[in-house]
């Protein structure tokens, strides 16, 4: 009697070092996650994607503008305060935090050289940057740039407008 | 000569209370140590490359999540910012701040800057950041208050047990779309009910705790 339970305290002893050794190896699982190198690996890749390299959904094409909506606007604020409000400013007046810090002062939208610009300048500003600002492209998507583009067009008109451009039963609200 | 020496009283009591020790940290190293913060890592910031502020950046300066996690909303991996991100700014301001010498020699060798991750999850578990935020669970939830930590620290214990305790009743930890990037939100009176909110974003608990929705 006495081997057998010598046998099976040594099944259950291996069973139980098999089962501890099985629990890392699932945790750690020989495929590839996001921000991690395979197991082991010192390799180091590129900040820069080499070139020629496209992002596996990009468009082919730029898309064009597409007809301006309340939806496209509200995305178009939504992305533009993420995005352009921390040096433009929420109002697209230059003053955003990053500059009240000592970034350099960008124009104001309300130039009458950016206001006589065309919509196609914000949209290759954003893809492409311009000056000190970087390229946004990695960061919206071309159909975002174009509703940041409309968003800004409305800051625009905004400066402009009077109590009449607004609807009647709104008016009030403003007084 | 008797079978009860005069000291086997104290032998006895010796003898039971060590038992009872003994049962007391046997049943302590099952159940409390593996959720004390020292095994769980709950309030520990790890040594980073550079010693980012959430609290600078975030609270201080009103950047919004996304300018830096930039996938958060459509990916399983929130996305940690490039080095462009960073440089967005710091090309132009604290350009010769000695903690930022990190990211420059980045930029400069374009080699990525290696962060040590603080949450992390076996590889058996999946996690999709993208369908949390379209459910309506904010940031904090999950990063408890990350928006004021001057270095990052893991806010939860990611157990098993902590997911389920949200997947069987979220209704508690739902907010309105527009508040889930604000890291300072407070539920008021004026805000939909939880049950409201489930409705709204049509969250149904009935499979939300099957295996197969992390382990797959």
């Amino acid at each position: 009697m006495r081997w057998r339970r010598g046998i099976a305290i040594a099944g259950l002893a291996s069973a139980a070092a098999i089962g501890l050794a099985a629990c890392d190896n699932m945790a750690n699982q020989p495929k590839l996650n996001p921000y991690e190198l395979p197991y082991g690996s010192q390799a180091q890749w590129p900040v820069t994607p080499p070139p020629h390299v496209v992002a596996r959904d990009q468009p082919l094409h730029p898309p064009a503008a597409p007809p301006v909506t309340m939806a496209l606007l509200e995305r178009g604020r939504q992305r533009f305060d993420i995005y352009c409000a921390p040096c433009h400013g929420r109002f697209g007046d230059g003053n955003g935090m990053i500059v009240q810090r000592g970034f350099p002062h960008p124009p104001s939208y309300y130039s009458d050289a950016l206001r006589n610009a065309p919509s196609q300048h914000f949209y290759d500003v954003i893809t492409h940057g311009y000056g000190v600002m970087y390229s946004y492209a990695d960061r919206v998507e071309p159909a975002d740039r174009w509703a940041i583009v409309a968003y800004v067009r409305a800051l625009q008109a905004s400066a402009s407008a009077t109590l009449a451009d607004v609807p009647p039963e709104q008016r009030s609200a403003l007084q | 000569m008797a079978i009860f020496g005069p000291r086997a009283n104290l032998f006895m009591n010796a003898a039971l209370l060590g038992v009872t020790g003994a049962v007391i940290v046997l049943l302590l190293a099952v159940w409390v140590v593996p959720v004390i913060g020292y095994n769980t890592q709950e309030r520990f910031a790890p040594q980073q490359p550079i010693p980012f502020s959430h609290k600078h950046h975030v609270s201080g300066l009103g950047i919004d999540c996304r300018y830096c996690h930039t996938e958060v909303e459509k990916s399983a991996d929130a996305g940690m910012p490039s080095t462009a991100i960073c440089m967005t700014c710091h090309s132009q301001i604290w350009t010769n701040a000695a903690m930022l010498a990190p990211d420059r020699q980045s930029l400069a060798t374009n080699t990525p800057i290696r962060w040590t991750r603080v949450y992390t999850l076996p590889d058996y578990v999946f996690f999709d950041h993208s369908i949390h935020i379209a459910k309506g669970v904010g940031c904090t939830e999950c990063h408890g208050p990350i928006g004021d930590m001057a270095l990052t620290w893991k806010a939860r214990t990611l157990y098993m047990s902590w997911c389920l305790s949200c997947h069987r009743d979220p209704a508690p930890h739902l907010r309105p779309r527009d508040e889930v990037f604000n890291p300072h939100w407070q539920r008021t009176s004026a805000t939909p009910s939880g049950a409201a909110l489930m409705a709204e974003y049509n969250i149904h608990t009935d499979n939300l705790s099957d295996c197969g929705i992390c382990h797959r």
